[in-house]
C-alpha cells in the first residue's frame, strides 16, 4: 500500500485538476508517480474519451439537448466519468471566467456547444481561445454582438472582453471600449431556432462583411482598420492580460483570491507565484499547458491543500465518484444535474456575466445546508459500492478497533488529513456513543458499514470538509 | 434583544442587469425622449401618467394603481457621480454604499449588526434566492439564505429522529466558535450554527401560511411570496431581500422590458395584497432598485449601460409621489451620453435606515446626503 502522504498529495492533485478520485485510482496513480500523473492529465488525448454512445443510448436527451437540465446532465456525467479529468476541470474554469448563462441564451444546446468548445480549446493557446470565444454563438448572443452594427455599435461584448475576459478594470479607456465594439461589428451568428427544431439545431458563427465597420480605429494606442482578431492580438500582448488570466488560474486551481473587483487594490496572495506563471505563459506564447504543468508541479500548489472552498460542482461530482454508483447512465442523473444549483452554482447559468462569487462566498446558510445534506444522503447509503468499499478499508484488519483509529480512517477516506481538535473530539465522541467498534465480514458487516456511513455523513458536515 | 411583531421591516427587491429608467418612468413631455428613442419610444397614448410630464410604462398597471393610492415614492435620477457602467462595480457600490473605494461589508449587513448586535436571531435578515448578496454581508453577521422554503433544514433525509437529533447536536458543538483556523473557517462555523438555528424557525413559515392571493408562477412573484411567508411567520425578521434578473436589455428591449415590468409590478401588487389581507402591512416598507439606468440613446434594438436610474419606495408609511428632478435629456446635460444622477443613492439609504428603521445611519452611509422626505412623520 502506498504511503499515506503520497496518497494525500495525489488526492489533492486530483481534487484540483479533476473532480476527485476513488481510493483505488489514487493508489494506482501513486504507483505511476506525481509528475507522470501531471503529464497524463495534460494530455487528455492519450486517455480514451468517455463512452458517449452508452450515455446517449440510455439518456438520449443528453444528445438532443433541448433543456437546461439535459446540458447539465451531460456535463455532470462527464465530470464524474470522463477519464480526461483535466479537460473537464479546465472547461469549468473557463466557464467561471467567461460566464455565459442560459437565463438569457435560453437554448441549452447552444450553451452545451460552448462547453464543447472549451473542452476542445481550453488547454490550448489563450489567443486562439479568445478568438473561438468571440465567435461562439452563445457568447455573441449573451453579450448582444448580433446587435453590434456598423451604423449602431453595441458595446456589450467589447466592454466585457476588456473588463472581464482579458485585462480587468483600469487597463482600458471608454474610448477603447467603443473602438473595440466597432472592430467586432458584423460578428454574428445564424440559426436562432429557439428550440423549435428537433433535433435541436446548432447556432453557427456568421461574419457579415457588409455590416462590419471598415473605417480606421484607434485602440490602445494603435491605429488601423482593425477587425476583431486584430483587437485580440493587441489585447493578449498587454502585460495586464497575462497577470489577469494567471491570477484567475491561481484563484481557481491553487488558493482562493479575493473577488475580481478588488484586484486593482489588493495584491495577489502569492505575487511570486503569479510572476512565475506569467513568465511561463508569455514565454510559451500564451499556451495553457506549460502554465498548468508549472502550476501543478510547483511547491506553492503542493502546499495549498485545503486552501480553497470547494465549489458546488466539485462537491457533487466528487461525492458521486466516491459512491461508485454513478459509473454509468441511470435514471437519477436528471435530478442530480440540478444539485449544484441548489448549492448556488446553477451550471451553465451563472447569475451574471461576472460569474459566480467564489471562495467563502460559496457558503451561506442555505448553501451549506444543501452541501451537507447532499453528501450525507449519498454516503449514508450503505448499498452503494463505494461506501461498502470504504467500510472495508476502514475495517482493514478486522476485529475490534479503537475509536481514534476508526475516526482517522474515516477522515482519510473523505480526503481530510487533519481537523480541528473540537471537530475531532466530537467525531470520536460520536463513535464512542455507539459502543465497541467491531468489524467482521459476515453478520457484522452491515452494522459496521452503517457506523462508517454515519461517520462519513458527520464528517461531510464539518467546516473542514468544505475546503478542498 | 427583544422584538415585537410591529418593529419596522424592510423588504428589498433588487432588479439586476440595469433597468432602463427612461422606459420605466417615461418623460413623455420632453421631445428629446422621442429623438433618442426612435424605435423603443413608447406612444404617449398608451402610457400610465403620473402627471403632465412623466408616466409609467404601460406594463406597470398594478404599480400605477398603487401610485394613485399614494403608496409609491418614485425617486428620480438616483445614482452617484462618476459611475463606470460596470454591472459588477455598480452593484457592489449599491451593496456597500461606498462609491469611492472597494468595501467588503454591505449596508444591510451593517444594519443587521445594529439591530441584532449579538447575533441572537439567525433570521433577523433573510435572503430569498440563491447565494447571499454582498448587501447583507458584514463582519460577525450571518444572514439566512433560503432558496427553497419548503425543504429548508439540515439532514432532513435522516429518517430516525433520535439519530438526526444526535448528529445535529454534534454539528452544533463542532460549529462552536473556532479561533485560529482563519476567517473563512470561522465564517463557515458561524454559518453552520446559524443554519441549524435558523432552519428550525424558517420551517415554521410555510406551515403557518394560508392565503387567498394567487401569485403568478414567475420567479419574482414566487420569491415575493416566500418573503411574505417569512414576514407573516412572525419570527423576528427585519430585513428581507430578494433579487430578480434580466434587465440587461442591450437587445430586444421592446419585447423584454415590458414583460419584466409586467411580472415585477404584478408580483409587487400581489405581495401587498397578501400582506394587507393578513393585516401585516403596517410595519413594512419596500425598496426597489437596480444597479444603473441605461444609455439615453438607444443602440438599435436595446440600450447600453448608463448611469442615473430610478428607484421606488413602497408601503403604507410612505408619502407617495415623486422625489428629485428627472435628469435633463438635453445633449449637453448628459454625462458621456448618460443621465446625470441628481440624487445620491445614499440619501434614500439614510432615509430608510434612520427615518424608517430607526438605525444610526452615519457609519453606514458615511457622510451627509440630501435625504428625500419619503416617510410619513
Amino acid at each position: 500500500m502506498a504511503d499515506r502522504q503520497e496518497v494525500a498529495l495525489m488526492a489533492h492533485l486530483m481534487r484540483r485538476a479533476g473532480f476527485g478520485a476513488t481510493h483505488d485510482e489514487l493508489e494506482h496513480l501513486v504507483e505511476q508517480g506525481y509528475e507522470a500523473t501531471v503529464e497524463r492529465l495534460l494530455s487528455p488525448e492519450s486517455e480514451p474519451d468517455i463512452n458517449e454512445a452508452l450515455l446517449f443510448r440510455y439518456l438520449p436527451m443528453t444528445e438532443y439537448i433541448t433543456a437546461a437540465e439535459h446540458a447539465q446532465m451531460n456535463w455532470l456525467y462527464r465530470m464524474v466519468n470522463s477519464p480526461r479529468a483535466l479537460q473537464e476541470k479546465v472547461s469549468l474554469f473557463w466557464h467561471h471566467v467567461f460566464a455565459t448563462g442560459l437565463d438569457k441564451v435560453e437554448t441549452a444546446n447552444t450553451m452545451h456547444d460552448q462547453i464543447v468548445m472549451f473542452r476542445r480549446h481550453g488547454l490550448g493557446n489563450f489567443r486562439d481561445l479568445l478568438v473561438h470565444l468571440a465567435r461562439d454563438p452563445g457568447m455573441i448572443y449573451w453579450l448582444d454582438n448580433q446587435d453590434n452594427h456598423k451604423r449602431a455599435p453595441n458595446e456589450n461584448w467589447g466592454r466585457e472582453l476588456l473588463e472581464l475576459f482579458s485585462l480587468g478594470v483600469g487597463y482600458y479607456t471608454e474610448k477603447d471600449v467603443y473602438e473595440c465594439a466597432r472592430a467586432f461589428t458584423g460578428w454574428t451568428f445564424t440559426g436562432k431556432s429557439r428550440g423549435l427544431a428537433y433535433p435541436p439545431e446548432s447556432w453557427r458563427f456568421d461574419y457579415r462583411a457588409e455590416d462590419h465597420d471598415e473605417n480606421e480605429k484607434t485602440f490602445m494606442g494603435f491605429n488601423g482598420n482593425f477587425n476583431g482578431e486584430d483587437i485580440i492580438d493587441i489585447v493578449v500582448r498587454q502585460p495586464a492580460c497575462a497577470r489577469f488570466i494567471m491570477r484567475h488560474m491561481y484563484s481557481f486551481f491553487v488558493e482562493d483570491e479575493p473577488e475580481v473587483p478588488k484586484w486593482p487594490n489588493e495584491r495577489p496572495k502569492n505575487p511570486e507565484a503569479i510572476d512565475m506563471l506569467c513568465e511561463v505563459f508569455i514565454n510559451s506564447d500564451l499556451e495553457m499547458r506549460p502554465v498548468l504543468r508549472t502550476l501543478f508541479n510547483s511547491d506553492f500548489f503542493k502546499d495549498a491543500m485545503y486552501k480553497k472552498v470547494k465549489n458546488p460542482a466539485e462537491i457533487v461530482a466528487s461525492t458521486l465518484k466516491m459512491t461508485e454508483s454513478y459509473n454509468g447512465p441511470n435514471p437519477n442523473w436528471g435530478l442530480l444535474a440540478l444539485e449544484p444549483g441548489t448549492m448556488g452554482q446553477d451550471i451553465l447559468n451563472p447569475p451574471t456575466v461576472e460569474g459566480w462569487h467564489t471562495g467563502g462566498e460559496w457558503i451561506n446558510s442555505g448553501a451549506l445546508i444543501n452541501r451537507v445534506n447532499f453528501v450525507a444522503e449519498r454516503l449514508r447509503d450503505t448499498t452503494s459500492p463505494g461506501v461498502r468499499a470504504m467500510a472495508r478499508r476502514v475495517g482493514n484488519n478486522g476485529g475490534t478497533m479503537a475509536t481514534g483509529t476508526f475516526v482517522d480512517r474515516c477522515l482519510f477516506e473523505m480526503g481530510l488529513d487533519s481537523v480541528d481538535d473540537e471537530t475531532y473530539g466530537q467525531l470520536v465522541s460520536q463513535a464512542e456513543n455507539g459502543g465497541p467498534i467491531v468489524y467482521g465480514e459476515n453478520g457484522e458487516f452491515e452494522g459496521f458499514s452503517e457506523r462508517v456511513a454515519d461517520m462519513l455523513a458527520l464528517i461531510a458536515g464539518t467546516k473542514e470538509y468544505q475546503f478542498g | 434583544m427583544t422584538t415585537t411583531s410591529k418593529d419596522p421591516v424592510l423588504v428589498v427587491l433588487q432588479l439586476s442587469g440595469g433597468n432602463d429608467y427612461m422606459n420605466t418612468v417615461v418623460p413623455f413631455a420632453d421631445p428629446h425622449y422621442f429623438d433618442n428613442r426612435p424605435l423603443l419610444q413608447l406612444a404617449e397614448d398608451d402610457l400610465l401618467k403620473l402627471d403632465d410630464n412623466v408616466a409609467f410604462n404601460p406594463s406597470m398597471g398594478p404599480l400605477h394603481e398603487m401610485y394613485s393610492r399614494g403608496d409609491v415614492a418614485v425617486l428620480h435620477g438616483v445614482g452617484w457621480a462618476g459611475s463606470n457602467r460596470s454591472h459588477f462595480r455598480c452593484m457592489d457600490i449599491w451593496h456597500t454604499a461606498e462609491p469611492d473605494e472597494f468595501a467588503s461589508q454591505g449596508w444591510l449587513g451593517k444594519a443587521t449588526r445594529q439591530i441584532d448586535p449579538n447575533g441572537e436571531n439567525p433570521v433577523t435578515t433573510v435572503n430569498v434566492g440563491q447565494g447571499l448578496p454582498r448587501a447583507l454581508v458584514a463582519d460577525g453577521v450571518s444572514a439566512a439564505s433560503v432558496a427553497n422554503i419548503d425543504t429548508y433544514g439540515m439532514l432532513t433525509s435522516v429518517e430516525r429522529a433520535e439519530i438526526r437529533a444526535q448528529m445535529l447536536d454534534r454539528f452544533a458543538k463542532m460549529y462552536a466558535p473556532a479561533i485560529g483556523r482563519g476567517p473563512v473557517a470561522e465564517y463557515i462555523a458561524k454559518t453552520g450554527m446559524d443554519a441549524l438555528n435558523g432552519a428550525d424557525q424558517i420551517a415554521v413559515a410555510p406551515k403557518k401560511y394560508e392565503s387567498e392571493v394567487e401569485y403568478a408562477s414567475n420567479t419574482v412573484a414566487q420569491r415575493l411570496r416566500d418573503v411574505a411567508m417569512i414576514h407573516m411567520a412572525d419570527i423576528g425578521s427585519r430585513i428581507l431581500y430578494t433579487e430578480f434578473g434580466g434587465f440587461d436589455t442591450h437587445a430586444a428591449q421592446g419585447v423584454n422590458h415590458p414583460r419584466l415590468w409586467s411580472e415585477v409590478s404584478g408580483a409587487i401588487a400581489d405581495f401587498w395584497d397578501d400582506l394587507n389581507a393578513h393585516d401585516a402591512a403596517d410595519n413594512v416598507t419596500m425598496l426597489v432598485f437596480s444597479e444603473f439606468g441605461r444609455r439615453v440613446r438607444e443602440n438599435g434594438g436595446g440600450t447600453d449601460h448608463g448611469a442615473g436610474g430610478v428607484a421606488f419606495v413602497i408601503g403604507p408609511n410612505v408619502n407617495g409621489g415623486q422625489y428629485g428632478e428627472y435628469p435633463s435629456i438635453e445633449a449637453d446635460k448628459l454625462v458621456e451620453g448618460d443621465l446625470a444622477p441628481g440624487m445620491d443613492f445614499r440619501g434614500p439609504y439614510a432615509a430608510i435606515l434612520d427615518d424608517w428603521m430607526g438605525i444610526d445611519e452615519r457609519e453606514i452611509v458615511g457622510g451627509e446626503f440630501e435625504r428625500p422626505p419619503i416617510f410619513k412623520n
